[in-house]
């Protein structure tokens, strides 16, 4: 590879990441502040101009920076309030989840074995099946256990979405963690913290999480996109949270835009999708960057 | 090999009937199919339900779930499947005129995806670093985080609205296989409708594929034996097509195979958005009904999907690879 | 010796661009080697040693700058066209490598690949090559040569692995034999079994063979003429005697140091570490890790010279070779 090369690629890479990463900032910001930087509530219609003149679908203009829905609400402002849903909604999700899923993992390494074996044939079952089927068949099998209502909530409740996402979402990092410490649990310096009679628990902490540190984190990266994405693929189907009166995420913004379509009211369609491909596009960058900076193994061609 | 085979087979037949009855559990709990029942014949007699719950085998408890596993398995594989709940209709007919519309869809779909995802992933891995590398790098990263109903949306939006605003008329049909009301096979007419479908699942599986091969053949390319390769003399062509495509293609066949899983995922997604009639749109339509015989029935067949086209990766990669003894 | 020269290089240099400048990994080299003998050439890992080689037959990765002469019987083989490269390669060169099970493709059959090999040059049926890659596999020693044909690497030990690619290698009856570390990553018994037959090839096919190495202990044993390289340069060469007696520049005397021999209590590295190829060191590039060292080693370049029988980049050659190893 030429250095010319070499430098475009690594570049492009680089500088992937770094726009991603300040794009999710000025994201994170909005959501932060959506008081001040959403200009109408969330549920509230935009002002009419005139007593006579409806508000519902207005194509953007001044008074809606992204146009208005069908009852006059303005996009704009419901876009970072469901943005704000939404990426609360994947970092929480990603975050247990790969917490479980390290747990998961770490057990079934160092005990190997039949709970070994376990886990792993559930992993392969669960990642085997289309991840929508697994989603609703899980949601409704939560959904109908009684005794478990009081700890997951209402199937339309954020809390009950981020409990689904956990329970599917562990596998990969279960995988990971596994393979980690499977290769770690034969060097020298867990060996040397086993002989001088540390724990389980103790060598996991203290040795194997720091030491794989860097692979987790990218997987809770990706993981926290791949939240974001199944939130709204839940909402896009009718089956996502309804956060709360009026509120709203990415999946019922989008999902929304099924019914804008035909009579083309085509902001309603565009920017919706456009903000959900931006934000899992700039997770899956820093991701990828994160990937590239943590591990020594890859060189500059993959 | 044939032991190999033989003794997989033997292990798929308990891990199909454990999984599906691990799916059953799932169901009876998750869709209630008395509830379901009971929702759709609301002044069933007393008589009637007790009826209802012997056919079907919905007993409660663990025991009564073996129970009812077992009854709903004789009748699967005798062919007497239970009706479904909504419009007490036959389950196979739908099932299968499903699966055709389906196997049309995916196949069509992931042949020409993984056809072109590969051709990106060679083209690109032979000139790494460069634009060409960027461009294609970037565009399959995009397509990767674009959901496929998102982008079936936007394709909706430019070739059938806005396209027809533009043009007077739409310039591709948005759903069915056919136009409602035509009867009758018409080629050209199925392919217009397939179209639109096809683009969105092989959006995603040319990005996947474009990656892996891209990966695959650069790790190979960076070998060591392919030093040894050119220091033969040979010509350049058939070290690449030789030891360089035919190595990297090996790991690509196996994740293919696996991958089978999620296709059909984005199938069911797919097929939901174009009101295409094949096998997501049966689940996903069963599923808001509570349906369960016509879920289970496509539980299973699902299952045994899986299962195959897994014993169907260890298998190939064993015959494409030497170094992998089956044992 | 008085046959003729078959491998010579002139002034022979590469270079890699990199992002943070060119590494100049070659330096100006000039070797010859005639048929009938072994040469070793002998670095540290960096040296340059390995490039050489790669370089003359066009196998460094697309980026890499080769300039200076290397011919081989009279062909030019800098700035060649491939199909110039292409003949060459397997047929009048060919290379053994380090690890012969990564250098060996482990989808194809032992078999095919050496059949690959004889048919890339010579016209001649697929059954015949077969015939011939078994009469090969026999002549390194491979017991039923006829079954371990059909074989895949990964079923051979790395000794009977790195004889395939000697049996590869000699296929076309090449005139020279480049063998980069070829018993590096073997078993000392098994690295003296393939230099045997590696001098049973020189006796027998009158092949010239190039013997790169870190180790002086292996070209003690086998090689005719040694050359010594550091950062892309030639330190010193002549017989492998004479440089064994009488070493005369510092980094040769520091090879001989650290090689375990009878009679010795301790082995004692070379301190210090290569330099930077991108920067190297002014004048001597050995100079900052030299014992010996003067100022006037960072003003001038050394150029070889002779020095009793041996030749040496060395200024203060003359003194130092009372010195001994």
């Amino acid at each position: 590879m030429s250095p010319r090369r070499m430098a475009v690629r690594r570049f492009v890479k680089h500088r992937a990441a770094l726009i991603s990463l300040i794009i999710l900032g000025i994201m994170v910001l909005f959501i932060l502040l959506a008081p001040f930087t959403a200009r109408y509530g969330v549920n509230e219609a935009v002002f009419k101009t005139s007593p006579e003149k409806p508000n519902s679908f207005l194509s953007p203009r001044g008074i809606a920076w992204l146009g208005t829905d069908d009852i006059g609400r303005d996009l704009y402002s419901r876009l970072i309030y469901g943005l704000r849903v939404s990426i609360l909604i994947g970092l929480a999700s990603a975050f247990f989840g790969t917490i479980l899923g390290v747990a998961i993992g770490a057990v079934a390494g160092l005990r190997g074995g039949w709970i070994d074996d376990l886990l792993m044939r559930v992993t392969d079952l669960f990642l085997a099946f289309p991840f929508l089927v697994t989603l609703l068949v899980l949601r409704s099998v939560m959904s109908n256990v009684p005794w478990l209502k009081p700890i997951v909530g209402n199937p339309t409740s954020i809390r009950f979405v981020v409990i689904l996402f956990v329970l599917f979402g562990w596998m990969g990092v279960a995988r990971l963690m596994r393979g980690q410490v499977l290769a770690l649990k034969e060097r020298e310096f867990v060996e040397a913290a086993r002989a001088l009679g540390a724990s389980n628990t103790r060598i996991v902490l203290r040795h194997l999480l720091p030491n794989s540190a860097g692979p987790i984190l990218v997987a809770l990266t990706f993981a926290v996109s791949g939240n974001i994405i199944a939130e709204a693929t839940l909402g896009f189907f009718g089956y996502g949270p309804q956060p709360g009166a009026g509120a709203t995420s990415l999946g019922k913004l989008v999902g929304g835009a099924k019914g804008a379509l035909l009579p083309g009211y085509w902001w309603l369609v565009v920017f919706p999708c456009v903000i959900l491909i931006l934000v899992s596009l700039c997770v899956n960058f820093v991701g990828d960057g994160l990937r590239d900076a943590t591990d020594p193994k890859l060189d500059g061609n993959r | 090999m044939f032991r190999f085979v033989m003794r997989r087979l033997m292990w798929a037949l308990p891990m199909t009937l454990i999984i599906t009855f691990v799916v059953y559990v799932a169901l009876r709990v998750g869709t209630d199919p008395l509830a379901s029942y009971l929702r759709v014949n609301q002044r069933a007699s007393e008589k009637k339900i007790q009826q209802y719950i012997e056919t079907n085998g919905l007993y409660e408890g663990f025991g009564g779930y073996v129970r009812g596993y077992l009854q709903w398995l004789q009748g699967f594989v005798t062919f007497d499947w239970p009706r479904s709940i909504k419009g007490s209709r036959e389950v196979w007919p739908e099932f299968r005129d499903a699966m055709f519309n389906t196997l049309r869809l995916g196949l069509t779909a992931t042949f020409l995806g993984i056809l072109i995802g590969l051709s990106f992933g060679i083209f690109v891995a032979l000139k790494p670093g460069g634009l060409r590398d960027a461009t294609v790098s970037t565009s399959s990263f995009v397509a990767i985080s674009t959901p496929p109903y998102v982008s079936a949306l936007l394709l909706q939006l430019l070739f059938a609205v806005y396209w027809s605003k533009w043009f007077g008329q739409s310039l591709l049909p948005t759903s069915g296989v056919y136009p409602p009301g035509h009867r009758g096979f018409d080629l050209v007419l199925m392919i217009k409708h397939m179209i639109l479908p096809v683009t969105v699942v092989v959006i995603q599986v040319v990005a996947v594929y474009a990656r892996y091969m891209r990966a695959s053949l650069l790790e190979v390319l960076n070998s060591e034996y392919m030093r040894t390769a050119r220091s033969k003399g040979i010509s350049e062509r058939r070290v690449l097509v030789r030891h360089a495509l035919r190595n990297a293609l090996i790991p690509i066949v196996t994740v293919a195979a696996i991958d089978i899983g999620a296709i059909l995922g984005g199938l069911i997604i797919t097929e939901r958005i174009f009101s295409y009639p094949g096998l997501g749109d049966f689940f996903l339509g069963a599923y808001d009904n509570g349906d369960f015989p016509q879920m289970m029935p496509w539980m299973f067949f699902f299952t045994l999907v899986v299962i195959a086209f897994n014993l169907l990766a260890d298998v190939l990669y064993a015959v494409l690879d030497p170094r992998i003894r089956l044992g | 010796m008085t046959n003729e020269v078959v491998l010579s290089l002139r002034d022979f240099r590469v270079t890699f661009p990199t992002l943070f400048g060119d590494v100049q990994a070659v330096r100006g080299i000039d070797l010859d080697v005639r048929a009938g003998e072994i040469v070793g050439v002998v670095g540290e890992s960096g040296s340059g040693k390995s490039v050489t080689f790669l370089g003359l037959m066009g196998l460094l990765p697309k980026g890499a700058r080769i300039s200076g002469s290397a011919t081989v019987n009279g062909t030019e083989l800098v700035g060649a066209p491939r199909q110039v490269l292409r003949e060459v390669r397997g047929r009048k060169v060919a290379m053994i490598f380090q690890d012969p099970l990564s250098a060996l493709n482990p989808t194809h059959r032992i078999g095919h690949q050496i059949v690959e090999m004889i048919r890339a040059h010579q016209s001649m049926s697929k059954a015949a090559a077969m015939e011939r890659a078994i009469e090969l596999l026999n002549d390194v020693g491979i017991p039923q040569p006829r079954e371990r044909a059909r074989q895949y690497p990964h079923e051979f030990s790395g000794g009977m692995r790195q004889r395939v690619m000697i049996a590869m290698a000699i296929a076309n009856d090449p005139d020279v034999l480049i063998a980069d570390e070829p018993t590096t990553a073997l078993d000392v018994t098994v690295q003296a079994q393939i230099l045997e037959i590696l001098q049973k090839i020189q006796s027998e096919r009158q092949a010239a063979i190039v013997l790169i190495t870190h180790d002086l202990g292996v070209v003690a044993r086998v090689a005719d003429r040694v050359q010594g390289m550091y950062a892309g340069r030639v330190v010193e060469r002549g017989p492998v005697a004479a440089l064994y007696d009488h070493p005369s520049h510092p980094y040769t005397q520091g090879l001989l140091r650290s090689l375990p021999s009878v009679g010795r209590d301790r082995l004692v590295p070379i301190p210090g570490s290569p330099p930077n190829m991108i920067e190297p060191p002014s004048g001597c590039a050995f100079r900052v890790r030299c014992p010996h060292a003067i100022d006037r080693c960072s003003l001038e370049v050394p150029t070889l010279r002779v020095v009793g029988d041996l030749e040496s980049a060395c200024l203060r050659a003359d003194e130092l070779r009372s010195v001994g190893p």
